[in-house]
C-alpha cells in the first residue's frame, strides 16, 4: 500500500503530493523533499554511465514502492501531459490523476 | 596396523574448516607423505562443474586429513556437513604378495566392508612405491602384480579408484609425474565427492524445506541445515555461495513475517514474537557469533537474536567478498526492516529499547566498516555509510528526548528511571570491544549519563552527518538534519544557533517551492526571531505566516494579531517605521485611471483606482496607503499630445499585475522575458539626435540575485522613498480579499508621472511595495490650440459643393462668446453659406458636451464664423461647404493637336497618363482668436473631367467628336452641351448631332459629343472652339446654388480634305478571285479635291506655267502581315494642284492568307526638300547619291526605296538631318487632309488549289 505519492518538477518542486490523510503530512513532504537527494544522485549517474536511458523506474528511494505502481502512475501522468490545456510545470489537479492516485494508496500490495 | 592413537579433532567453527578426508592403512607412510600432500593439494585450481545449471568454479581444494574411524562415518539421516568425510584413503606400501595375501588383503576387505555398511562410495587405494624396498627384496613379483591383484580384488570396474605413487620423497620427474597424476586423481574425486554428497545435501534441504507448512516444522531447525551448507561453502571460500544461503534464510524468514502481518501466522514464529529483554546491538567483530547460534539452535533466540546472528554471518561473507559497502546497505535496510518486522508482529519493546539497539548497531556496523578500509576509501564512499550515520543522529535523539536530556532542567526521576531500565538492558559490555575506548556501547552508555555528554555526543553525530551529506552534495538531506538540531537548540533556549539551520533550509525549500515545509519551518523561524528578539524579521515572518493558506485560520489570525498588537504600541521613538515588503500582506492586483487613457490636461483630475488583495485572515485598519509618484518632464513633446496618447494606451486604461509568484519557486528558466525598448534622446533645441540606446525596463525583475531570494524574509532590502509626488488615500479597512481604493489628484504640472512605491502603514508598520511593475504612468499635458480643416470626402471635387470639417482643439485656450474665425476668401472658391450648420463641442475624452448653431456671416473679403463658447481642452467640430469654381479651363488643346497628327499613338499615352484628375489648390488664410498669426490652410480640388476632341472626315464632309472622361467616384448628369465657335468665321455651322440634351455619366465612364462641320465659302485654315457641358451630381436632386458649366476649349487646323485616296486590288487577269501566293495588282488612285488653297503653300510647292505641284511621298504598309508587297512599296509623287488631279499607282501585292483580308494602309506625306543654300542649285534628289541605302539614285520622278526593309531608314533620313548632309523632309499630312476612301475594305483571297502544305508550328 501506497502512504505517499508525489510527481516532482524538474526543477524539484511538487508537481503533485498526496498521503494517506491519517498519517503525517508534513513528515511526508519532508520526506520526499529529502529522497530527491537520492533521485539527484541518481540521475546524474545515470548521465554518467550509459544506463538504458528508457529505463525510467530509478529504484527504490524509500523501501515502500513497487515497480508495478511506478508504470501505472507513469502512464496516468503520461496522459495529464497529453491534455492540451495542461501547462507543463503547473500543480496537476487532473481528477482522473486523483482518483488513480486515490486507487493506487488503497490497493494492498 | 599400529595405527597411531590421535584424537579426533573436535568440529571448531572457524575459517580453517576443510573438508575431511579419511585415511586408513599405512599410519606411518602417510604421515610421511603428509607435508608435501598437504601443501601440493591447493596449488593447482580444479574446475568444479556443478549441478542446476549453476556456472562452473576455479576451485582450490584444500583437505584435513584424519585418521579414519568407524564412528566418522555419518550415520543416517545426519545432517551435519562439516564432519562429513568426502573421501577415504587407504595407504599400502606392499610389495610383497605375501604380506599382501596375509594383511593388506584382509585390512582392505575390512575396510571396505565399514565404508559398504555406511554406502560411501567415495575411496581410494594408494599404493606406494619405494625402489629402495624393491632393491631389497629381489624375490618379490613385478609391482604390477599387487596393484593388479588390489584392482582385481576391489576395484571391479573402477579401476581408477586404485592409484600408484611413486617415490614420493624423492626428487625426480618420475616422482613428479606421479604426484601430479596422483593429486589430479585426488582432486577431481574430491569434487566428485562435493557434487554427489552436496547434492544430495541439497535436495534433503529442499524437502525439509517443503514441509514448512507442516505442523511441526522449525524455522530454526532449517536453519542449522541450511547454514551447515553455507559452512562447506565456505570452506570451499566459496563465499557467493554461502551469502546465497544466508540469503535464501532472510527471505525465507522475511516472508513469515509479512505473511505473519497479513494473518498467516506460522506457529513457529509466535517464539520469536516473545518481548524484547535485550537490545545490546549488532556483533560483528567474531565470524561466528556462537553464543547466538546456539540460542538459535536451542530454539531460545528473539527476532533481534536471530536477525543479528544473519547479519553478522552476511557481513562477514561480504566482508570476505570485499564489499564493505554493501554492508552498509544491508545495514540500514536490515535496521529498518527489523524495526517493521517488530512492530508488525506486535512485539513487546520498553520505550528507546529500539532506539538503544538502532543506535549500538549503527556505530557497530560503521566501525566495523572502518576497521577494515582506510580513510581515502571511507572518504571516497560516504554515500554508502552517510545514512548509518544520520540513522544513528536520529536515534540518539528520540533516546535524549525520551529521557529527558533535551530539556532546559535536565531529567526528573521518571527519566532517570528510564535511562536505568535501557542501560539495563544493553547488559554487560562485550569482551571483544571491552578494550576499545570508542565502543558503541561506551558511546551510548557516556551519551545517557549526563547533559552535557548527550549534548557533546549529539552535536558531534549531527555535524558529522551534516558535514557528510554536504560533502557528497545531499544538501536537502543536510538541511533536513540542520532542522533537528535546530530544533533541539531551541530546545536548549538557544535561537541565535537554531537561526542559520531554519534559515538554510527554508531557503531551500522556498527555492523548489515545498510550501508544506516552507510553512511549517517559517512557524519555526518566527518563534526563534520571536526569542531573539528580531522585531523585524519576526514581523515579515509573521506576516508570511498569516497570509499563508496551509495554516488553519486560527494560527494565521495569531499571526496577524502579532503584527496589530506591536503596530499599536507607541514606538520607541516617535517617527520610526518598520518597513516591511508588502507582498505577504497585500497584493496589488490591478489598476485603472479615470480617464482611462491616464492622460490629463493641467487643472483636471485624475483618479486612479487600484484593487488590493489583503492577504490577512482579518480585517485590517490602515492608517494610509501612499502611492509614491516619480515626476518628469518629457523631453519629447508630442507624447504629450492626445492623439498620441489616446493611441498608445490600452483601451480599458485596466492595468494588471501579475501575481506574485512566492512561495513558490522562481525557477531558472521561468523568468520573464526580456522588456527591450529603443531609447532615443534628442537635443531640444535642433531635435537632432544625441544618444541612442537600448533599455531593459525589468533589469529588478531579472538582475535580482538567486541567493537573495531569501531575502523575502529579510526586510533590510526594502527602503521606502520619499518624493515630493504621491497620491494618498487616508483611513482604510482593508478587509480579507479585494479592496478598491481610489486616489484622486488635480494635475499640476505637465509631464510624465510615473508609479513608483506603494505603502500602507499600519501603526508603525509600513507595508512596502518597492516597485510597481508593469510600469505604470499617467501624463500631464498642456496644449496650444489647434485649428485642423480636412475635407469629408477622399479628395475635394471642383465644381460642386464639397463638405470640409473644421476641428478646433481649445488646448488651455478658452472660447469666449464672440470668438471667430475670420476666413479670407479665395477667388475661386466659395464658402457656402448654409442655415442649418452646427457646431458640436466635445470634451477631451470625446463625449459630446454641447451643440450650436454656428453663425456665419460673409463679407466680399471675409467669411466669418463665431465659434461657440468651449472651455479649455474640449474640441469644436463642425462641417463647411465649399465650390471650387470651374477656373479657365486648361487649354488641352494642345496635346490633342498633336493626338490629331497621330490620333491612334496618342490615344494610348492619354489612357495611360489620364488616371489621376487635373487638381487645382486653393488657399485660405485663417485669422484664430487666440493668435495673432494667420493659419493658411490649403485646399485641393480635383477637377472630375477630361476632355479630348477628335476631327472626323467623311469624305468632305467634317465632324468633330468631344469626349468627356469621368475620373471621379461620382455619377454626374450632363445636361446642355454646346460647341460654339469662338473664331470669326461666320459662314461655319456647327450642326449637333446629340439628341439627348440631358444625359447621365457614371463613374470612370465617358460620354461623346458629335458636331458636324459645315460651310458655305472656302473654310478658314483653322477653327476655335468652345464646348460647355452642364453637370450637377446624379445623386442629388437638388441644388441650392446654381453650378457653372464645364467648358474646353480646343482649336482645330487643316481640316478640310486635300486628297482623296482609294486603293484597289484584282486579281490577276483571267482569275475571278485572288489567291494565296499569286501575285494581284494593287491599283492606288489619289485624287485631289480642291485647287490651290491657304494650307498648300510651302516649300514643297512648285510653281511652272501657272501649274502649280506639290510632292507627295505615298507609302504602302501593311502591319498585319497579310500581305506581301513585291517591288517598290513607296514613291514619291508630283502632284498637281488642281481640283480633280489624280495620280495612279500600280504595284503588286501578294496575298499570305486566305480570307477576307483587309487592304493595306496607304499613307500620304508631304515631301519637302531640303531648303538651303548651298544646296539650292543642286537636283532635289542629286545628294542621294551619297545614300544609295536610303533611296534608289536612279528614281527620278519617283524615287523607291528598294525593299520593305529600307523603309523605316527612309523615316528617319527624312525626317531629320543625317550626318549634316542635307536631306529632305516628310511631313505627315494632318489627318483631316487626307481622307482613305477604301479604308474598311476587304478582299476576297481564297486558298490556292494546290496549297496542300499545310504548315503547323508548335511552341
Amino acid at each position: 500500500m501506497a502512504v505517499c505519492i508525489a510527481v516532482i518538477a524538474k526543477e524539484n518542486y511538487p508537481l503533485y503530493i498526496r498521503s494517506t490523510p491519517t498519517e503525517n503530512k508534513l513528515k511526508f513532504h519532508y520526506m520526499v523533499h529529502t529522497s530527491l537527494d537520492v533521485v539527484d544522485e541518481k540521475i546524474s549517474a545515470m548521465g554518467k554511465a550509459l544506463v538504458d536511458q528508457r529505463e525510467l523506474y530509478l529504484g527504490l528511494l524509500y523501501p515502500t514502492e513497487d515497480y508495478k505502481m511506478f508504470r501505472k502512475l507513469h502512464n496516468s501522468y503520461t496522459d495529464v501531459m497529453c491534455n492540451p490545456f495542461y501547462n507543463p510545470g503547473d500543480r496537476i489537479q487532473s481528477r482522473a490523476f486523483d482518483n488513480m492516485v486515490t486507487s493506487m494508496m488503497i490497493q494492498v500490495c | 596396523m599400529d595405527a597411531s592413537e590421535e584424537p579426533l579433532p573436535p568440529v571448531i567453527y572457524t575459517m580453517e574448516n576443510k573438508p575431511i578426508v579419511t585415511c586408513a592403512g599405512d599410519q606411518n607412510l602417510f604421515t610421511s607423505v603428509y607435508p608435501t600432500l598437504s601443501q601440493q593439494l591447493p596449488r593447482e585450481p580444479m574446475e568444479w562443474r556443478r549441478s542446476y545449471g549453476r556456472a562452473p568454479k576455479m576451485i582450490h581444494l584444500e583437505s584435513n586429513f584424519v585418521q579414519f574411524k568407524e564412528e566418522l562415518l555419518p550415520k543416517e539421516g545426519n545432517k551435519a556437513l562439516l564432519t562429513f568425510p568426502f573421501l577415504h584413503i587407504y595407504w599400502t606400501e606392499c610389495c610383497d604378495t605375501e604380506v599382501y595375501k596375509a594383511t593388506v588383503k584382509d585390512d582392505l576387505t575390512k575396510w571396505q566392508n565399514v565404508l559398504k555398511a555406511h554406502s560411501s562410495v567415495d575411496w581410494l587405494i594408494v599404493i606406494v612405491e619405494n625402489d629402495a624396498k624393491k632393491k631389497n627384496k629381489t624375490n618379490i613379483l613385478p609391482r604390477t602384480s599387487i596393484v593388479d591383484k588390489i584392482r582385481n580384488d576391489f576395484c571391479n570396474k573402477q579401476s581408477d579408484r586404485c592409484v600408484v605413487l611413486s617415490d614420493p620423497l624423492k626428487d625426480s620427474s618420475r616422482t613428479q609425474e606421479s604426484w601430479n597424476a596422483f593429486l589430479t586423481k585426488l582432486r577431481t574425486l574430491l569434487l566428485m565427492s562435493f557434487t554427489k554428497n552436496l547434492g544430495k545435501f541439497e535436495d534433503d534441504m529442499r524437502t525439509l524445506r517443503e514441509k514448512r507448512t507442516e505442523p511441526g516444522w522449525s524455522f530454526c531447525e532449517y536453519f542449522m541445515v541450511q547454514e551447515e551448507l553455507a559452512f562447506v561453502f565456505e570452506m570451499l571460500q566459496q563465499f557467493e555461495d554461502a551469502l546465497v544461503q544466508y540469503d535464501e534464510l532472510d527471505a525465507l524468514f522475511s516472508q513469515y513475517v509479512v505473511n505473519f502481518g497479513a494473518g498467516d501466522g506460522a506457529n513457529w514464529l509466535t517464539f520469536f514474537c516473545q518481548p524484547v529483554k535485550s537490545w545490546n546491538g549488532l556483533i560483528l567483530r567474531k565470524p561466528i557469533d556462537m553464543e547466538k547460534r546456539e540460542s538459535i539452535q536451542r530454539r531460545e533466540a528473539t527476532l533481534l537474536d536471530l536477525r543479528s546472528y544473519l547479519f553478522s554471518r552476511q557481513c562477514t561473507l561480504l566482508l570476505f567478498l570485499q564489499r564493505p559497502w554493501e554492508v552498509a546497505q544491508r545495514a540500514l535496510e536490515l535496521l529498518h526492516n527489523c524495526v517493521q518486522e517488530l512492530k508488525l508482529l506486535e512485539v513487546s519493546v520498553p520505550p528507546g529499547a529500539l532506539d538503544c539497539w538502532v543506535f549500538l548497531s549503527c556505530l557497530e556496523v560503521l566501525q566495523r566498516i572502518e576497521g577494515c578500509c582506510d580513510r581515502a576509501q571511507i572518504d571516497s564512499n560516504i554515500a554508502h555509510t552517510v545514512g548509518l550515520w544520520s540513522y544513528a543522529t536520529e536515534k540518539l535523539k528520540s533516546l535524549g528526548y525520551l529521557c529527558g536530556l533535551v530539556s532546559e532542567k535536565g531529567p526528573n526521576s521518571e527519566d532517570l528511571n528510564r535511562t536505568v531500565d535501557l542501560l539495563a538492558g544493553l547488559g554487560a559490555e562485550r569482551p571483544e570491544t571491552a578494550n576499545t575506548a570508542q565502543s558503541p556501547y561506551k558511546k551510548l552508555k557516556e551519551a545517557l549519563s549526563s547533559v552535557e555528554a548527550f549534548e557533546k555526543h549529539y552535536l558531534d553525530l549531527s555535524h558529522a552527518t551534516i558535514e557528510m551529506y554536504t560533502s557528497i552534495g545531499r544538501i536537502r538531506s543536510a538541511k533536513f538534519v540542520g532542522k533537528d538540531l535546530a530544533e533541539f537548540y531551541m530546545r536548549k533556549k538557544a535561537p541565535q544557533k537554531a537561526e542559520i539551520y531554519l534559515q538554510g533550509a527554508l531557503k531551500n525549500y522556498l527555492a523548489e517551492g515545498w510550501a508544506l515545509p516552507i510553512t511549517h519551518t517559517r512557524k519555526q523561524l518566527a518563534e526563534c526571531q520571536k526569542h531573539l528578539g528580531q522585531i523585524e524579521n519576526y514581523l515579515q515572518t509573521s506576516s508570511l505566516l498569516a497570509s499563508d493558506h496551509l495554516l488553519t485560520a486560527e494560527e494565521r489570525k495569531h499571526f496577524c494579531q502579532q503584527i496589530l498588537d506591536f503596530a499599536s504600541q507607541p514606538p520607541d521613538s516617535p517617527g520610526h517605521k518598520i518597513v516591511l515588503p508588502m507582498h505577504s500582506f497585500a497584493q496589488l492586483r490591478d489598476l485603472h485611471f479615470d480617464p482611462s487613457n491616464a492622460v490629463v490636461h493641467v487643472g483636471g483630475v485624475l483618479c486612479v483606482e487600484i484593487t488590493m488583495y489583503s492577504q490577512m485572515p482579518v480585517p485590517v485598519h490602515v492608517e494610509q496607503i501612499v502611492v509614491n509618484v516619480h515626476f518628469s518632464i518629457e523631453k519629447n513633446s508630442y507624447r504629450k499630445t492626445a492623439e498620441w496618447l489616446t493611441k498608445h494606451k490600452t483601451s480599458n486604461g485596466i492595468i494588471n499585475f501579475p501575481p506574485e509568484t512566492a512561495p513558490f519557486p522562481v525557477s531558472q528558466n521561468s523568468l520573464p522575458a526580456l522588456e527591450l525598448y529603443e531609447m532615443f534622446e534628442r537635443s531640444p533645441s535642433d531635435n537632432s539626435l544625441n544618444t541612442t540606446g537600448i533599455i531593459c525596463r525589468n533589469v529588478h525583475m531579472l538582475l535580482r540575485r538567486q541567493e537573495s531570494n531569501s531575502s523575502l524574509e529579510m526586510p533590510s532590502g526594502v527602503a521606502l522613498e520619499e518624493g515630493a509626488h504621491v497620491l494618498r488615500c487616508s483611513h482604510v479597512t482593508l478587509e480579507p480579499g479585494a479592496n478598491q481604493i481610489t486616489f484622486r489628484t488635480q494635475a499640476k504640472e505637465p509631464g510624465t508621472y510615473t508609479l513608483r512605491q506603494l505603502c500602507a502603514s499600519v501603526g508603525s508598520v509600513w507595508f512596502v511595495l518597492p516597485h510597481i511593475y508593469p510600469i505604470v504612468q499617467y501624463d500631464v499635458y498642456s496644449q496650444e490650440p489647434q485649428l485642423h480643416v480636412e475635407p469629408l470626402a477622399d479628395s475635394l471635387l471642383a465644381g460642386i459643393p464639397q463638405k470640409v470639417k473644421f476641428t478646433v482643439t481649445t488646448g488651455h485656450y478658452t472660447i469666449k462668446n464672440g470668438d471667430s474665425l475670420q476666413l479670407s476668401n479665395a477667388e475661386a472658391m466659395l464658402i457656402l453659406c448654409q442655415a442649418e450648420s452646427r457646431a458640436v463641442v466635445y470634451s477631451n475624452t470625446r463625449e459630446q458636451s454641447s451643440e450650436a448653431a454656428l453663425r456665419i456671416q460673409s463679407s466680399d473679403k471675409v467669411t466669418s464664423i463665431s465659434l461657440p463658447v468651449a472651455p479649455a481642452y474640449h474640441v469644436i467640430e463642425f462641417e463647411l461647404e465649399v465650390l471650387s469654381l470651374p477656373s479657365a479651363p486648361a487649354l488641352g488643346g494642345e496635346s490633342d493637336m498633336l493626338g490629331m497628327a497621330e490620333p491612334h499613338r496618342k490615344h494610348k499615352d492619354k489612357q495611360r497618363t489620364g488616371r489621376c484628375m487635373v487638381t487645382t489648390d486653393h488657399k485660405v488664410s485663417i485669422d484664430c482668436p487666440w493668435s495673432i498669426y494667420s493659419t493658411v490652410i490649403a485646399l485641393t480640388f480635383s477637377v472630375p473631367f477630361r476632355t479630348t476632341h477628335t476631327l472626323l472626315s467623311s469624305g468632305t464632309r467634317k465632324y468633330v467628336q468631344v469626349c468627356v472622361q469621368n475620373l471621379s467616384e461620382l455619377d454626374f448628369q450632363l445636361s446642355d452641351s454646346y460647341l460654339v465657335d469662338t473664331g470669326d468665321s461666320t459662314d461655319l455651322q456647327l450642326v449637333p448631332l446629340n439628341t439627348q440634351s440631358q444625359q447621365p455619366i457614371y463613374s470612370k465612364q465617358s460620354v461623346f459629343f458629335v458636331w458636324e462641320l459645315k460651310w458655305t465659302e472656302d473654310p478658314p485654315p483653322s477653327l476655335h472652339c468652345r464646348f460647355s457641358v452642364g453637370f450637377s451630381p446624379a445623386c442629388e436632386e437638388q441644388l441650392s446654388i446654381s453650378l457653372k458649366p464645364y467648358a474646353y476649349e480646343f482649336k482645330v487646323e487643316n481640316f478640310f480634305t486635300l486628297y482623296n485616296v482609294k486603293a484597289e486590288i484584282f486579281p490577276p487577269s483571267g482569275m475571278e478571285y485572288c489567291r494565296t501566293g499569286s501575285l494581284c495588282s494593287l491599283e492606288v488612285l489619289i485624287t485631289r479635291l480642291s485647287d490651290l488653297l491657304e494650307v498648300d503653300k510651302d516649300e514643297a510647292l512648285t510653281e511652272s506655267d501657272e501649274h502649280f505641284s506639290t510632292k507627295l511621298m505615298y507609302e504602302v504598309v501593311d502591319n498585319s502581315s497579310n500581305w506581301a508587297v513585291c517591288g517598290k512599296s513607296c514613291g514619291v509623287i508630283s502632284m498637281p494642284v488642281a481640283a480633280r488631279a489624280t495620280h495612279r499607282v500600280h504595284m503588286e501585292v501578294m496575298p499570305l492568307f486566305a480570307g477576307y483580308l483587309p487592304l493595306p494602309d496607304v499613307r500620304l506625306f508631304k515631301y519637302l526638300p531640303h531648303h538651303s543654300a548651298h544646296s539650292s542649285q543642286l537636283d532635289a534628289d542629286s545628294w542621294i547619291e551619297n545614300d544609295s541605302l536610303s533611296v534608289d539614285k536612279h528614281g527620278d520622278d519617283q524615287p523607291d526605296s528598294s525593299s520593305l526593309k529600307s523603309r523605316g531608314s527612309v523615316h528617319s533620313a527624312c525626317s531629320s538631318e543625317h550626318k549634316g548632309l542635307p536631306m529632305p523632309r516628310l511631313q505627315a499630312l494632318p489627318a483631316g487632309q487626307v481622307f482613305n476612301s477604301s479604308s474598311g475594305t476587304q478582299v476576297l483571297v481564297i486558298p490556292s488549289q494546290d496549297d496542300h502544305i499545310l504548315e503547323v508550328s508548335v511552341t
